[in-house]
């Protein structure tokens, strides 16, 4: 299969990229890792007539802890995220996800940051960022501006982001103690989109619940933050009946469609159990277990 | 709208103008003749299309061969040295790592690649590392034997030289 034809830009700094995406306006597309753009160029389901690759620009692709903010640049690839020691000490939501994102070979290539700003309603990385109540950097020739990534998925495949914006920046809140995380993800083989996954994001203080995040994948037209659940435990101590009304609540949240993964009632199933199991799971991570 | 790109193909430099559309894929295939590197789905699934890229396995069926400008790229022909089969080919040809021979290529690229990173791995470790290369006829096996194989084979051979230096000092 080939792509529609378009010209092929490959800057080297952000600048010259967002003067090339002003030039373009709605014909300007930017390709990072490339791994679901790629694709959809080849089935046509997109046609830009102009590709900004941001794949030669130094400097994009970083992790970093600073002033309270885990700062993630929009080269940090998914391969980087599954090997990252400090992803594995302090955001297991994060550590636990990479490594379920498609599969290896992609993962090699394939950007945090692009699988964001692609949202696809069974993409995984939205669901992290809401759940860990992030922000995102979006950057044009005009300025740069900051979005919640509650704010920033309107539908399937629709964000907030501008044709001539670049997601230059994922800013996550840095742990604070007692914080533990977990993503759960349910998916027929190596590869495959989820059938349902749930992030959970949860801070204990003295013994109750400080914050809790929680995000649903492939179960609604986007990634879904469930906020009654997570106000439901918000200083609440974290017993099976917190667990249970919270994870009742994220199944009421999820929105999901029957096909060939399942049906409405089962996919709401398992929000329900993983929402339960992820509030366990990061319970005792919080707590310095596991 | 040619573009002109120089890529390192198997230690040999390549130039050519191409079309940004064109696929990486393709311009192995068909600009190059290096047929050794397989379509096999189109859609990213399948892995029977990976290449290295600097070292590292990639879907070349999802990678535009514009933005392989300036990198090296190993294909499967690139693995023959002398004559000799590297040692992932003679382990696949010894352990029967392959029926109809299709996804033969992607899996000895991303393997080679594994042992690079992890020269001693476990029978999972493999299993993990293919999970993106897709074969129809082994039910996988033999291709985890292989691979087991030719990390033997390996780090003895590299274990020689070191051992000649040593001996030497």
């Amino acid at each position: 299969m080939l792509p529609a034809p378009f010209e092929y830009h490959a800057p080297r700094s952000v600048d010259e990229a967002l003067d090339l995406l002003d030039q373009f306006g709605d014909e300007g597309k930017v390709l990072a890792g490339g791994q679901s753009l790629i694709p959809l160029l080849k089935l046509r389901f997109a046609s830009p007539a102009h590709l900004v690759d941001i794949n030669k620009i130094k400097d994009l692709d970083f992790i970093e802890e600073r002033d309270g903010t885990l700062r993630i640049g929009p080269l940090f690839r998914h391969k980087a995220a599954e090997r990252s020691s400090l992803l594995a000490s302090r955001y297991q939501v994060m550590a636990d996800a990479a490594p379920m994102i498609a599969d290896p070979i992609i993962r090699n290539r394939g950007t945090i940051a692009g699988s964001v700003a692609h949202a696809d309603p069974s993409g995984d990385w939205g669901t992290v960022l809401l759940a860990m109540d992030a922000e995102l950097v979006l950057r044009s020739k005009k300025g740069s501006r900051t979005v919640k990534a509650r704010d920033f998925f309107s539908g399937p495949f629709s964000t907030a982001l501008e044709p001539t914006e670049i997601l230059t920046e994922i800013r996550i809140p840095a742990a604070k103690p007692m914080t533990g995380g977990a993503y759960l993800k349910l998916e027929r083989k190596v590869g495959d989109f989820a059938t349902v996954a749930v992030a959970v994001q949860l801070r204990m203080d003295d013994g109750k619940v400080g914050s809790a995040g929680i995000g649903l994948t492939a179960v609604g037209p986007q990634n879904i933050k469930a906020e009654k659940a997570e106000a439901s435990l918000k200083g609440v101590r974290l017993d099976d009946a917190a667990i249970k009304q919270a994870a009742a609540l994220a199944a009421d949240a999820s929105d999901p469609k029957a096909d060939h993964r399942g049906s409405v009632e089962y996919k709401r199933n398992v929000v329900r159990v993983f929402t339960e199991r992820g509030l366990k799971r990061a319970s005792e991570r919080a707590r310095g277990g596991g | 709208m040619g573009q002109s790109i120089t890529v390192t193909v198997n230690g040999e430099q390549r130039s050519a103008e191409v079309e940004p559309r064109l696929l990486l894929v393709h311009f192995l295939r068909e600009k190059l003749r290096l047929t050794g590197t397989h379509i096999g789905c189109d859609t990213t699934h399948c892995g029977a299309c990976t290449v290295l890229v600097d070292g590292t396995p990639v879907k070349s069926c999802t990678m535009l061969a514009v933005q392989a400008d300036g990198q090296q790229v190993t294909t499967v022909e690139g693995l023959l040295t002398g004559g000799a089969l590297h040692p992932m080919q003679a382990a696949f040809k010894e352990e029967h790592g392959l029926q109809c021979g299709f996804c033969t290529p992607g899996m000895m690229l991303t393997s080679i690649a594994l042992l690079k990173d992890n020269p001693d791995p476990t029978d999972d470790d493999i299993r993990w590392a293919l999970s993106g290369n897709i074969c129809r006829c082994t039910g996988y096996m033999n291709i985890v034997k292989a691979v087991k194989s030719a990390a033997v084979q390996m780090k003895a051979a590299a274990a020689v030289p070191a051992a000649t230096a040593a001996a030497r000092s």
